[in-house]
């Protein structure tokens, strides 16, 4: 083998070699960047405390697991369940008791008390949670649908 | 005058090493002198204020404390209780935004003077690049504090992102590391602003800068008409460098000016159980695409606005990129007139989006 042949071999083995390495690495970088699970089981239900203590026309956040939901009382006393993470790009809604909606201010999206989009950019519905009031507490549900 | 070739140390170092390589680098290059000489200065400017960032960057990390428990409190440290921590933060965010302005500046002034053209193809792609860098610099620094504003920009940020179809998804959890906007999207921001975009963003720096020096300034077109008596001249060092140097000192001190008499808001600490507040904007740099994505219907056929939007701009940005290398083959135009009309429509565009973006 000349010296020709002998550069050509190592330049062959060097390419192989490297290639595989380089996906070999890029693997176990790949999957190192994904992030892990949470180990925290999935919540499937939450107590939100006595309704006499929630007052009418009112509303708060609360974390159902790792989401936050939006609790509303309406007017008329009934509460309502959503998911408070806006379909359109993730910003936090809020109760607007002037316009009786639920609004995001990120873009000034409205949906109604089911959740359904109304107008502005939303795309979809905000997802309905379940509220079964047993002795007197609130407590909220998955829907058995989503 | 004295010149480098004559200091000692430099002897010393030249007897052993062969400096003639740098020196040329330094010494072949001429500058042009007409009447639009000055957008030649826009490029220093924006390295310089880079140069700031690396050194108030380095001092904010001294007291930075990444965590969802520890940001927002040790920046609001740096500013009450370190001395002159204030100061530091100040010229890290003016200067930030000051670079981005002036790469912007830089590139559309290039652009307009078509110095992208052979042999500057590279050049132009290495900017853009930087430039592009420059504004994820930006976005990756904006949500280190852990205040509000930066928590929502950041949460729809990722989420545009999101929008990509297919690797969209993939993309957004690992930026944010997790499905939402957490401690853990804090500490990814946090290695990527200060450790992956710093090595980046020097190295593409490296190599937009050799190639300005070896390939030399471009001739605009009634420059390059003149008769070579009617050309004037002046060398890259010192002549240019030393006009460089005081411009920079002027910069300095109009950024020390903003630093001392507008303060950056911290606002209040991000929470994740309350709702976003009205007013939420990106900073202005991503106004025009962010006032876009927003005045985009819904749906748009039989694909998300988003999406349209996302694919839309990620699309422009490549074509912006890649602009040395299109070719033309039309008759009734020129390229100069296509090209001339098409950087006009863009900044209108990006300009009147960013006025709208603000307005409303
Ligand atoms: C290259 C080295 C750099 C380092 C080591 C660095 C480091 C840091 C650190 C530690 C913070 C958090 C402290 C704070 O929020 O005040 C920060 C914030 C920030 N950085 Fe940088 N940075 C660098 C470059 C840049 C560049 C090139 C840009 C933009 C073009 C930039 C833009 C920002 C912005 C906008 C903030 C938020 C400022 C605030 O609101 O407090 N940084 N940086
Ligand atoms: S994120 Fe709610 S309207 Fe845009």
């Amino acid at each position: 083998m000349g010296n020709n042949g002998r550069r050509k071999f190592i330049t062959a083995l060097l390419s192989i070699g490297g290639l595989g390495t380089f996906i070999s690495a890029f693997y176990p970088v790949v999957k190192y960047m994904t992030p892990v699970k949470s180990g925290k089981p999935s919540v499937s239900s939450l107590k939100l405390g006595k309704l006499s203590d929630f007052a009418k026309n009112a509303w708060e956040i609360v974390r159902f697991g790792r989401k936050p939901l939006i609790i509303i009382n309406d007017e008329n006393g009934k509460l309502h369940a959503l998911s408070a993470e806006c379909t359109h790009l993730d910003c936090i809604v809020q109760y607007s008791k002037e316009e009786k909606m639920i609004i995001c201010a990120c873009h000034n999206g409205h949906y109604d008390l089911n959740g359904k989009n109304i107008s502005g950019p939303p795309p979809r519905p905000l997802k309905q949670y379940k509220v079964n009031i047993q002795n007197g507490e609130i407590i909220i549900t998955k829907k058995e649908d989503g | 005058m004295k010149t480098l070739e004559d200091s000692k140390i430099f002897s010393w170092l030249h007897s052993r090493y062969d400096l003639s390589g740098i020196l040329h680098l330094l010494y072949h290059k001429k500058v042009p002198v007409h009447k639009h000489t000055i957008w030649y200065y826009m490029g220093g400017v924006t390295l310089f204020l880079f140069l700031i960032q690396l050194l108030t960057g380095i001092l904010l990390l001294m007291y930075y404390q990444p965590g969802e428990n520890s940001s927002y409190e040790s920046v609001r440290f740096i500013v009450n209780k370190v001395n002159f921590g204030w100061l530091i933060r100040n010229l890290h965010s003016w200067s930030a935004n000051l670079m981005i302005f002036f790469a912007f500046v830089h590139m559309f002034s290039v652009f307009f003077t078509r110095a992208y053209e052979k042999p500057r193809e590279l050049t132009w792609v290495t900017g853009v690049l930087l430039l592009v860098l420059a504004m994820v610099f930006g976005f990756s620094g904006y949500l280190l504090p852990w205040n509000e504003l930066s928590f929502f920009a950041t949460k729809v940020g990722t989420d545009i992102a999101g929008a990509v179809p297919v690797i969209g998804e993939g993309i957004r959890t690992v930026l944010r590391g997790g499905e939402d906007v957490t401690g853990a999207t804090l500490s990814r921001f946090f290695g990527f602003h200060v450790a992956i975009l710093p090595a980046l963003f020097t190295i593409v720096l490296v190599v937009h800068l050799f190639l300005v020096q070896k390939v030399g300034m471009s001739e605009p077109d009634f420059f390059k008409k003149l008769p070579d008596e009617k050309k004037k001249f002046i060398s890259f060092f010192p002549d240019f460098a030393i006009r460089d140097a005081l411009l920079w000192l002027i910069v300095l001190y109009l950024l020390i000016f903003l630093a001392l008499f507008f303060q950056w808001d911290l606002g209040i600490k991000a929470d994740a159980l309350s709702p976003a507040p009205t007013g939420i904007k990106p900073e202005w740099y991503f106004m025009f695409m962010f006032q876009s994505l927003k005045m985009l219907p819904p749906h748009l056929g039989f694909i998300e606005g988003e999406v349209f939007g996302v694919l839309f701009f990620g699309a422009a940005a490549l074509a912006w990129m890649l602009i040395p290398f299109v070719k033309f083959n039309s008759k009734k135009y020129t390229k100069e007139r296509i090209m001339l009309v098409l950087g006009t429509l863009v900044v209108l565009f990006i300009v009147s989006m960013t006025i709208i973006g603000y307005l409303l």
